[in-house]
């Protein structure tokens, strides 16, 4: 077997709930303040859920053209402006490396925006379907094809490797971070445009949420209505947003001499085989996913100094992770803190996992551990240390965050600190 | 490194259901192209189609699964019940971690996702299913064949247009590396729903032709753009010592795979195929063979004249003076482009022609046009031994991928 290529994060972008870029989203996590709101996007009155955590996005202040908003879904419009501080935070000159440039990046849910609204055009409002084909935009296979997503990146960075979505639901992104850690390990690309988007803050996604009562219900109290592992949860709060990391091999960074954020040091992801939504309490698959990333980074689970959690809030949620992290780490479950940051951001469904892998990144640089907001009463199934309400300083050698998701996935992924021996190898 | 076998091949496709359908069909080049049935197709432009001929979703999935799924996922589930049988295989009998589903993922669940957005917007929040949160988005497919068939491996979904079902092989091969002995891989696309066909004439890329003989001519003078279809193909790929240790015969090897993308227009391709080239060049050396060694090309076909023109050149590209020479074909003419699910199904075509020492005729071929300077395999399949075969596949946007699958020689890989 021949030694697998080491991988780092040396660039990062975020547009996310509360802070469209990655010093306001880090300032937001660190705060402890949450991002979430009665709906702005649509009237929300008629839906069951109302709330979300919207992003302030203004697509052009922000550098995109008129041309571009025009054409795009503002899951792209997000990762382009993620990408774009991304790339430029790493230094990286991109076209020296095009051949050798991937792009990999998830999405749960495409452009469902941009599909649903050029149905209520092209329907009259969903009375007559296709009154006139013409009434669409001429734009609209773009929308169909949650793939336009990596050619929009390709396109902007002159990115020739391979360039694919993952969209494994609500674990797209970090299954996205994770295969572009496996295309650096295999070879096939030095440098990986990685990351996702989602903007599902739309009519049919909340509807479609509603019907199953995934969402909180707590119409009332849009700031403390995502509780992750707090007993009074009742439901996830849907958010929206991108992240963008590029990952590189760490032989290529350190001949640059780029500065790394963080190593990745394994990821592996797994099924339950169970149910499309439903998930077994023992949390058994996650646990064997988590196993697995600790055995790609030949880490005893000891080493983990913080867990990252997929916390959406829902009943089941949390329960199930609870039990695959003490199923996994042992006794060190109830030493390690674990935090999610969706009660702050949301559950932006493919983009979430980007955006915390992104957040255990600055984790490691910072060494503070953001917080659970809203965390308040014990339940007596979620009863680990999830750091309530304010951020905690604590040196992080070790990140593990982890995801799971409709139709079974559960995923996992550990960063490190970038030490000597990350410099010195690769 | 370990070597990648395909096991099972399961066809759910204009041309039939099951390989043996879709080969014969293939074969005897019998058009299945023909005018759209399932709703009245009059007013989008194009009005042809690949549709897949008697297929009973109560065949393969039961009523209460169909309540909960669209019409892509049934199809992948019959895909999938197929590959197994031919296979052999049943993960349900071996430790649920050694099998994965990875599946590439074009358009998801169509025909479910509009039903709800009309009942949303005509009838308001309380009219859409409970369903339509698991049975619209792109992994509802590989969700549920894990389910279906109790697979808890490291499942994927790749989305690059219609390039995505050549990489859901390149992933199964990273998977399978990784330890993961057995995925099921591949992928089906149910894009003749009406919002979706909408969706696709924007492109200005299908034909406008009303009758199936003038419609998708791939490298034909005639080429004047394609006709979508359903369907595609799933195929059961092993590592190749244990497939040995179950003592089940190969097809052929996954032995080659690369991808790289245009990155020069969000809807126009790169007027200079380098990048295209680039992928089947990294494809065959990646299978460490040299242009030479391949024997048939299944090309993309995309049926567009300056698509097709490009393919060509990239194919002049990467084979040098032996472009003129070496045999071409796309018999997806007979059958539309099925989006992630066509390009699964030309290896399962490549896979026989291995097999059986038989090139087949590109689909709805008349008048090749000279100025591709292809030897293009046309009328009647061609009897020649074939060892090594590209196959490979744009997506829009500027995907390309391509896959090198060759002759196993059982035995090699006995532990």
């Amino acid at each position: 077997v021949t030694a697998r290529r080491r991988s780092g994060i040396t660039g990062i972008g975020v547009v996310a709930p509360g802070g469209t870029n990655r010093k306001e989203f880090w300032r937001l996590l660190t705060s402890g303040r949450t991002a979430t709101r009665r709906i702005s996007l649509f009237d929300p009155s008629a839906f069951r859920s109302q709330i979300a955590a919207e992003c302030d996005f203004d697509p052009v202040a922000a550098g995109l053209t008129v041309r571009e908003v025009h054409r795009l879904d503002r899951f792209i419009q997000f990762a382009l402006v993620a990408a774009d501080e991304a790339v430029e935070d790493s230094g990286l000159d991109l076209d020296l490396v095009a051949d050798r440039t991937a792009v990999c990046m998830g999405s749960a849910v495409g452009a469902t925006t941009r599909l649903e609204d050029e149905y209520v055009l092209v329907s009259d409002r969903g009375r007559e379907w296709l009154v006139d084909p013409r009434y669409a935009t001429s734009f609209l296979y773009d929308a169909l094809v949650p793939s336009s997503l990596a050619t929009e990146l390709a396109c902007r960075f002159h990115a020739h490797g391979p360039a694919m979505v993952v969209s494994t639901g609500c674990t797209s992104g970090l299954d996205a971070v994770g295969q572009a850690h496996q295309l650096i390990a295999d070879g096939e690309a030095d440098v990986v445009v990685t990351g996702a988007a989602d903007a599902p803050i739309s009519p049919i996604s909340m509807a479609c949420f509603d019907a199953i009562r995934a969402t909180t219900a707590r119409n009332d109290d849009p700031g403390g209505a995502s509780r992750p592992f707090d007993a009074g949860r009742d439901g996830f709060v849907m958010g929206e947003g991108a992240a963008v990391l590029v990952v590189e091999s760490l032989e290529h960074a350190r001949r640059r001499g780029a500065e790394v954020y963080a190593e990745i040091l394994g990821y592996a992801n797994r099924c339950n085989a169970y149910h499309m939504t439903g998930l077994r309490p023992d949390g058994v698959e996650m646990a064997a996913a988590i196993t697995a990333a600790l055995d790609e980074a030949r880490l005893d689970p000891t080493a983990v100094s913080y867990v990252n959690a997929h916390g959406s809030g829902t009943r089941q949620n949390d329960r199930h992770e609870t039990a695959a992290v003490k199923l996994s780490l042992g006794e060190h479950a109830y030493r390690v803190p674990m935090s999610s940051i969706k009660s702050m951001v949301g559950h932006s469904l493919g983009a979430i996992g980007s955006i915390e892998v992104a957040a255990c990144a600055f984790a490691i640089e910072h060494g503070v551990v953001p917080p659970t907001a809203n965390w308040e009463r014990r339940d007596p199934d979620c009863d680990l240390d999830y750091v309530p309400k304010t951020a905690r300083e604590l040196p992080v050698d070790v990140a593990l965050s982890v995801g799971s998701g409709f139709g079974g996935f559960q995923s996992a992924i550990l960063l490190g600190r970038p030490g000597p021996a990350a410099r010195g190898e690769g | 490194m370990g070597r990648t076998v395909v096991t099972g091949i399961g066809v759910v496709a204009p041309s039939g259901i099951g390989a043996e359908q879709h080969w014969s069909c293939t074969l005897r080049g019998e058009l299945r192209v023909s005018p759209i049935e399932r709703f009245d197709a009059t007013r989008y432009g194009t009005t042809l189609a690949g549709q897949v001929p008697d297929f009973r979703p109560e065949d393969f999935v039961d009523d209460r699964l169909q309540v909960q799924t669209d019409r892509w996922t049934w199809l992948a589930l019959a895909q999938a019940r197929l590959a197994l049988d031919d296979a052999g295989y049943d993960p349900t009998t071996v430790d649920p971690y050694q099998t994965a589903v990875i599946l590439g993922s074009g358009s998801g669940g169509n025909e479910f996702g509009q039903r709800e957005i009309g009942a949303l917007w005509n009838r308001g929040p309380r009219s859409v299913t409970p369903y339509q949160s698991i049975a619209w988005f792109y992994a509802a497919s590989t969700g549920q064949l894990s389910i279906r068939h109790g697979t808890k491996g490291p499942s994927g979904v790749i989305v690059s247009d219609a390039a995505g079902g050549l990489d859901s092989l390149g992933h199964a091969r990273r998977v399978i590396r990784r330890g993961t002995p057995t995925v099921l891989a591949g992928g089906a696309e149910a894009p003749l729903s009406p919002y979706a066909l909408a969706c696709q004439v924007t492109t200005g890329r299908l034909t406008r032709a009303p009758d199936p003989r003038d419609g998708y001519k791939p490298f034909d003078v005639r080429a004047n753009g394609y006709a979508p279809g359903e369907g595609g193909a799933v195929l059961v790929l092993e590592d190749a010592e244990a497939a040995a240790r179950r003592g089940s015969p190969a097809y052929g090897e996954v032995a080659g795979y690369a991808a790289t993308h245009d990155a020069h227009h969000h809807q126009r391709p790169a007027p200079d195929a380098r990048q295209y080239a680039r992928a089947m060049c990294l494809a065959i050396a990646d299978a460490g063979l040299t242009p030479d060694d391949v024997d048939l090309v299944v090309a993309d076909g995309a049926g567009s004249p300056d698509l097709d023109r490009l393919e060509a050149q990239a194919i002049h590209r990467t084979f040098g003076e032996r472009a003129a020479w070496v045999p071409v074909t796309a018999p997806q003419g007979l059958l539309g482009r099925l989006c992630s699910g066509g390009a699964p199904l030309n290896v399962a075509t490549a896979l026989l022609a291995i097999r059986d020492g038989l090139a087949p005729p590109t689909g709805n071929l008349d008048n090749p046009d000279p100025a591709h300077r292809l030897d293009l395999v046309r009328g009647t399949p061609r009897r020649m031994p074939v060892h090594v075969v590209l196959v490979v596949a744009r997506g829009h946007g500027g995907f390309n991928s391509a896959v090198v699958v060759r002759r196993h020689s059982e035995g090699e890989d006995r532990p």
